[in-house]
């Protein structure tokens, strides 16, 4: 079907994951792959079981069925998760939830003393950290500790630090929460240049605009399993209709009972607000006139419609 | 793969612990100085203050050693248990507070776990790094006593080593309580309700000949008493009785320490 799916090529393919912690499990008979230059994003709501995959991915979590390989190097040889771990994670780029930088260093220290973890010298790493500055638009702060950064910044310092082993793949645990829209759209704009270069990507993320806009296939889990694949466009137009209304203000709720519902495939409410899910909103637009009072807001479906047709719109106990 | 052993497998080691423990070099050569004088000028005040000031009103105190009984001025007595102390403490701190904060306040274990090192070879620079802490401050404190004129004997070249194996040793036993610590608070037990009462049990302040004879049982096998019975002939230019007795209490509690601080802190990485 794409490349994702291609079965020599793939830098890393999981097949059958499961773990569970006691009676729950976090994550169930999960399978997916990337391809070279590819940027899988995993999307879920809390406690789907991200975080628990990639750190299965990383070694760090010991599945409990499954079978985790990657292909990394020219030669195309298989490394397995966790017996080959060392030599996976020499050549993996990985930023975490958290940030981890060291306080105590300057951000070019940072980068020097995390190199050296993947076994490199001083002067090579030296003689990267202008340019992995550079990258993370940070030059100018060179000599600043992570204290002495912005939200975004430091972000930035983390992917860069991946980087320092100039792996082909990176592991990105929601790269941009937390972080304002500008900060945000420069992760974004810095992760491009990083697919433009080949490297391949596999990011979690709770934003729908940033999975849509980076990823090139989209992995939807909840309870731990995989509930839609694809590519984002092809997911919406799988599993919904093109057109939304939505309609709020008073007495939007009446609508429900209304003969509107036939203009619509789907009706939801939530909250104060209807929502139309529709193959034209032309006739259902020209009946809301009738209704002057309510606000209505005619837009394409997107990734969020169906994030939370596929997952539903209640907040989750753990969230 | 871990053949049924789990967490008490064994410590699969490397070289990678190298760029772990130069990176807490690298945290301390900033810091050096502050941490320098709390680590020396401390134990130096307890040593001059309680060594000239309550060794006037003690005189001589009578170390029994392999070859018969010595008077010794009671800094001497000190100053040779002291050391040890001292090594102790430097170990244990750098083990707890400043480990505690590396592993779990700062996550820096989490970020080198995403490059190619094993939670066994962070442990292990951990407890490395803790012992070269006390070993630093121990050489300063030596530097002083030389200075001083407490003791000249030529043996403290080994007794050097030895307070090496102490701060290991020391390390190791925090590297368990680290593990399983939920705050910083915890360690106020480790200290309070282990280390405080070990430091009066083993013959720093006074000689342990003069304790009822169960208290002496448990003494004996205290790593800090083996600790003080090794390194304090060593300043009175005498050879320590039964060393090979002693270095084994300490190997003992070393390897023990550091198996289980391993085994306890894969079961909290572990998830």
């Amino acid at each position: 079907m794409n490349a994702g799916d291609g079965t020599g090529a793939a830098l890393l393919r999981v097949r059958g994951l499961c773990k569970r912690y006691g009676d729950t499990t976090v994550v169930d008979d999960l399978s997916f792959s990337i391809a070279p230059g590819e940027c899988l994003g995993v999307i879920g709501p809390n406690g789907a079981g991200k975080t628990t995959t990639i750190r299965m991915c990383l070694g760090l979590s010991a599945p409990d069925a499954g079978d985790i390989r990657y292909a990394l190097d020219d030669t195309g040889s298989t490394l397995r998760m966790p017996q080959d771990a060392m030599a996976i994670k020499a050549r993996l780029g990985v930023v975490s939830q958290l940030d981890t930088l060291d306080p105590d260093f300057s951000c070019a220290e940072n980068l020097l003393v995390y190199g050296r973890y993947f076994g490199l010298r001083d002067g090579q790493i030296r003689q990267r950290i202008p340019e992995l500055l550079e990258f993370a638009s940070l030059s100018s702060k060179s000599a600043s500790r992570p204290a002495e950064l912005s939200g975004g910044m430091k972000r930035r310092l983390s992917l860069a630090r991946a980087l320092v082993n100039d792996p082909r793949l990176l592991l990105l645990d929601e790269p941009t929460t937390g972080l304002d829209p500008q900060a945000r759209h420069l992760m974004w704009e810095r992760l491009q240049q990083l697919l433009l270069q080949g490297k391949s990507i596999l990011l979690t993320t709770h934003f729908m605009d940033e999975a849509e806009r980076l990823c090139s296939r989209l992995l939807v889990l909840d309870h731990g399993r995989k509930i839609a694949e694809g590519r984002p466009r092809e997911l919406i137009a799988r599993h919904l209709e093109p057109d939304v209304v939505e309609v709020y203000g008073v007495g939007a709720g009446a609508l429900m009972e209304s003969p509107l519902r036939a203009l619509a495939a789907r009706v939801e409410l939530s909250g104060e607000t209807v929502f139309f899910y529709t193959q034209s909103a032309k006739a259902l637009l020209d009946a809301l006139a009738a209704w002057p009072q309510l606000r209505t807001l005619h837009r394409p479906a997107n990734l969020e419609d169906l994030f939370l047709k596929l997952t539903g719109r209640q907040i989750r106990e753990d969230a | 793969m871990t053949a049924g052993l789990g967490i008490w497998r064994a410590p699969q080691l490397s070289l990678r612990f190298w760029p772990v423990f130069l990176r807490n070099l690298l945290v301390w050569r900033k810091l050096a100085i502050p941490s320098l004088v709390g680590n020396i000028a401390e134990p130096l005040m307890w040593l001059v203050a309680f060594g000239y000031g309550l060794g006037a009103l003690v005189g001589q105190v009578v170390v029994v050693g392999e070859a018969g009984s010595t008077q010794v001025p009671y800094i001497l007595f000190l100053a040779s248990g002291s050391i040890c102390m001292s090594a102790m403490n430097a170990a244990s701190f750098e083990a707890l507070y400043s480990a505690f904060s590396r592993m779990h306040v700062q996550k820096t274990w989490d970020g080198i776990m995403n490059a190619p090192v094993r939670l066994d070879d962070i442990v292990l620079a951990e407890m490395l790094w803790a012992a070269f802490k006390a070993i630093f401050t121990v050489t300063a404190i030596l530097g002083v006593m030389l200075a001083l004129g407490i003791s000249h004997s030529p043996k403290l070249l080994l007794a050097w080593p030895v307070l090496l194996g102490v701060g290991i040793t020391f390390s190791s036993l925090a590297l368990v309580v680290n593990a399983l610590a939920k705050g910083y608070d915890f360690f106020t037990y480790y200290f309070t309700l282990f280390l405080t009462p070990m430091m009066f049990l083993s013959g720093i302040f006074f000689p342990l000949e003069q304790l009822p004879p169960l208290v002496r049982m448990v003494a004996d096998w205290l790593p800090l008493s083996s600790a003080v019975e090794l390194v304090r002939p060593l300043f009175l230019d005498q050879w320590p009785a039964k060393p090979l007795r002693h270095a084994l209490v300490l190997l003992v509690y070393a390897v023990g320490g550091f198996w289980i601080a391993l085994a306890l802190t894969r079961k909290r990485f572990r998830g």
